[in-house]
């Protein structure tokens, strides 16, 4: 399972790298449209320093881990 | 024994060099052929530091500390990121005081960061390193990504290496040490006017010695007067976990935010476990801004956890460690922020200053207080709840 996971991480990961960058796709909603989308309440990073000390709390007191959406890498500690 | 210890910490270093090397000549190559043909640009983040004063007490564990994130454009396309962050901790939690004495000790982790952006790449290389006593670790990581279909949709991709080494306090000759890989890929996509989606994968591999050395298991012993006997875990050498999670965020008609994430993770461990997330952020005013946190997590235990095993060395791997075992959590946070007036910031320079509060109510299925009453196995179920303090200042300039 974890293997088959991995591969479509892999995947996923190529296709970024691949030719959809080059693709021309229209977009639906239009760069003028988009004041609300960058309002700064709309980021999940306002507060990345805070984010960070979360996902470390969490890292230690907990199994899961992983696509936390911060850079980190382990609790670091016994 | 401990010479080949330390020969292995030595080819550890070694090749967390030669991977350094890989990933730098990797992420360059991928980026000039990302950028190649590419027109619109990006930008990078504001320029930002922030101090924070972090606390979190629960379960008879105090750790507090501060943190400093500084984050400056070199130029208009590389910008670096510095961070350190101090835990000043002190123990008595129930493992330690059911098998240990109570104790004290830092720890102390620095990163340092760098990112690149051309056009419509961003690509960012990290270095971090985090040092107490008895634990050293040192990671790098790298990450691209990219904007594309008109800057809907990003992608991003990343990898991660780390080697720590492991020693035991008052135990000189104990030196063990452990890998860990991470690739990571992402897609964040703009749905609506409002509403933005990711979706998230993250496969994480380890290595080497992955117990804690102080922790115990216990078992049945009718030989002596307690009826019960103590024994070191025994935890496999490799773990091979992914997580998926999906977020969204969406903008609401008054002007306020909501958020949402759900994560699914599992492991070679058959630990699997789920986490839901809701949250809400809503301005008060033109210098206020409130966020409400509710979030739920739940886990299994690790196929070789047990509470209490029938009899000593009951099988090959033995775990004891409640971060293991079947439980579940639930928190509850708020935070305000203020946009400081400009008569209290640094000249031309926007400032806010924010205090956070999460706290976390904790709940185990299989892991007893050892130290309550009822007698051995049949003790109560163990839980706790725990304040988590974030005060910080941040000065964008």
């Amino acid at each position: 399972m974890i293997k088959y996971s991995v591969k479509s991480t892999l995947l996923l990961a190529l296709m970024s790298l691949t030719g959809c960058a080059s693709l021309s796709i229209e977009p639906w909603v239009k760069p003028y449209e988009r004041q609300n989308l960058a309002d700064p309440i709309m980021s999940a990073a306002r507060h990345p320093i805070s984010n960070m000390h979360v996902a470390h709390v969490l890292d230690g007191r907990e199994a899961a881990r992983g696509a936390e959406s911060t850079e980190g890498g382990g609790c670091g500690c016994n | 024994m401990v010479v080949t210890k330390f020969m292995n910490i030595q080819r550890l270093n070694t090749r967390f060099a030669s991977v350094l090397k890989t990933v730098v000549i990797f992420s360059l190559a991928i980026n000039i052929g990302l950028t190649a043909s590419l027109s619109q640009a990006a930008v990078l983040g504001a320029e930002r530091v922030d101090v924070l004063y972090h606390s979190y007490e629960g379960g008879g564990m105090k750790i507090d500390g501060p943190a400093i994130l500084l984050r400056k454009k070199v130029t208009e396309s590389v910008a670096v990121t510095a961070y350190y962050y101090l835990d000043t901790i002190s123990s008595a939690s129930v493992d330690v005081l059911s098998t240990a004495s109570a104790y004290t000790e830092e720890r102390n982790e620095g990163q340092l960061g760098i990112e690149y952006l051309h056009d419509k790449t961003i690509m960012s290389f990290n270095l971090r390193q985090s040092d107490e006593d008895d634990y050293f670790a040192q990671s790098l990581s790298a990450n691209v990504s990219q904007d594309m279909f008109g800057d809907l949709t990003n992608l991003s991709m990343g990898f991660s290496y780390g080697d720590n080494e492991i020693r035991r306090n008052g135990d000189e000759s104990f030196e063990e040490a452990s890998e860990q890989y991470r690739l990571r890929a992402g897609i964040n996509q703009i749905l609506t006017r409002n509403l933005t989606a990711s979706l998230s994968f993250e496969a994480v591999a380890d290595d080497g010695y992955l117990n804690n050395p102080y922790r115990t298991v216990r078992y049945i012993d009718n030989s002596i007067p307690s009826g019960v006997g103590y024994q070191s875990e025994i935890y496999p050498e490799t773990r091979n976990s992914f997580a998926t999670k999906l977020s969204a965020s969406y903008y609401l008609p008054y002007r306020a935010a909501l958020f949402f994430h759900y994560r699914y993770f599992s492991d070679s461990w058959e630990i699997k476990s789920n986490d839901v997330e809701l949250g809400y952020r809503h301005p008060i005013g033109d210098s206020f801004e409130l966020e409400l946190k509710l979030r739920y997590y739940q886990q299994s235990e690790a196929n070789f956890y047990s509470d209490l095993f029938p009899y000593k060395n009951a099988q090959n791997y033995l775990a004891r460690d409640k971060e293991l075992s079947d439980f579940d959590n639930m928190t509850i946070g708020i935070g305000i922020t203020y946009s400081l007036p400009s008569s209290l910031s640094y000249g031309s320079s926007r400032s806010e200053a924010s205090l956070q509060w999460d706290y976390i109510d904790f709940n185990y299925n299989n892991f007893r207080d050892p130290m309550a009453e009822g007698g051995v196995g049949n003790e109560s179920l163990y839980g706790f709840s725990a304040n988590v303090i974030r005060a910080f200042y941040s000065l964008y300039f």
